[in-house]
């Protein structure tokens, strides 16, 4: 028991590992496309420490570079970073932490350390590997996230004009290569379509960052429709058995 | 203080309230269903709609320039089921040898 328990940390540890070194791969463009995008390094950094959450990162470096208005690449920050509260609801039963760990947990929720917590809270075990695999991909991310960030950041500065380099064209590619793993079905393509065609229409009658803002409407919408036809689904299979 | 870092630091200050919240917000609240449904569709809706504008706009105006081929290439490269930073500089080389060459 105890032998397998070796193995399977290992395990845990190696994954935790690899993730932070993939995540740092995206953490370099990240430190160059902000800096190019006109923060300094040491804001570029506070990010990264402070924020790390990346899609809300690329978001508030994106909305400002684009001439947006501080309150709207705020406010399109915070509201991708909500899903992270999701995370916290899903992985509190297994971290089952308090005081200031909880704090220190709170900011290492993200997308990895609770897709990696998740994958091993299969086996029942008090969460033991769980536990594990959360606070390692966390703690591993973290560190390559800011190194890589750093990394990039610097790197940009000696680059220059960032258009001779195509890094304008390496924005959007960087928030469709984060949207990408999400567009999974009819519903997903949908929502994404609706929002792009809706910020684009807005775009000559708002201010930038306005436009992105106000599709978090749609995304609402999408949320009740799909409620709706559960509910609706659930009823028409209810009729159909009695 | 700029109004960069007024950005950077009330954004930081949003994210954390956020990722806190998940462990301290009464569960009936955040379970339900159409809060769920919604903040599944955010992130879509949103990185959706910035791809959108930051291949198409310059301020309030909407172009097409070699951004939009950058994309294209970051989408052939997604396809082909390449690492983020892959697709990044794909579009980057994509757009810079466009512009190198005189077509955008």
């Amino acid at each position: 028991m105890i032998h397998e328990w070796h193995i399977r940390r290992r395990t845990i540890l190696l994954n935790a590992l690899s993730v932070g070194l993939a995540t740092g791969a995206y953490g370099i463009s990240f430190g160059a496309i902000s800096v190019l995008g006109g923060l300094t390094v040491l804001q570029t950094q506070t990010l990264s420490v402070l924020m790390f959450t990346g899609g809300s990162q690329f978001a508030l470096v994106g909305v400002l570079a684009a001439g947006g208005g501080a309150a709207s690449a705020v406010a399109t920050s915070v509201l991708l970073g909500l899903r992270n509260a999701f995370y916290g609801v899903t992985m509190a039963p297994m971290l089952n932490v308090s005081g200031p760990t909880r704090l220190v947990a709170a900011q290492l929720t993200i997308d990895e350390s609770t897709a990696m917590g998740v994958a091993q809270s299969e086996e029942p075990d008090n969460f033991h590997g769980s536990k594990l695999a959360f606070w390692a991909t966390g703690l591993s991310v973290f560190v390559f996230w800011n190194l890589a960030t750093f990394a990039g950041a610097m790197g940009a500065q000696a680059l220059g004009d960032p258009k001779v380099w195509g890094l304008d064209a390496a924005i959007p590619a960087g928030f469709i290569a984060l949207v990408w793993p999400r567009l999974h079905d009819r519903r997903s393509w949908s929502i994404a379509l609706c929002a792009g065609a809706v910020a684009l229409i807005l775009t000559p009658f708002l201010r930038p960052g306005v436009p992105v803002l106000l599709t978090s409407i749609v995304a609402v919408v999408a949320g009740v429709l799909a409620v709706r036809r559960r509910t609706e689904q659930i009823e028409s299979s209810a009729v159909g058995k009695s | 203080m700029s109004t960069v870092w007024i950005a950077v630091i009330a954004a930081c200050v949003g994210c954390y309230i956020a990722k806190l919240a998940g462990a301290s917000v009464p569960h009936d609240i955040l379970d339900k269903p159409v809060v769920k449904a919604t903040s599944d569709a955010i992130p879509i809706a949103l990185l959706s709609a910035l791809v959108a504008v930051q291949t198409f706009a310059v301020g309030q105006t909407l172009v097409i320039d070699a951004r939009f081929a950058g994309l294209l290439a970051a989408v052939v490269a997604l396809l082909l089921r390449a690492p983020f930073i892959v697709v990044v500089l794909v579009a980057a080389a994509t757009a810079a040898a466009l512009r190198h060459f005189g077509f955008a």
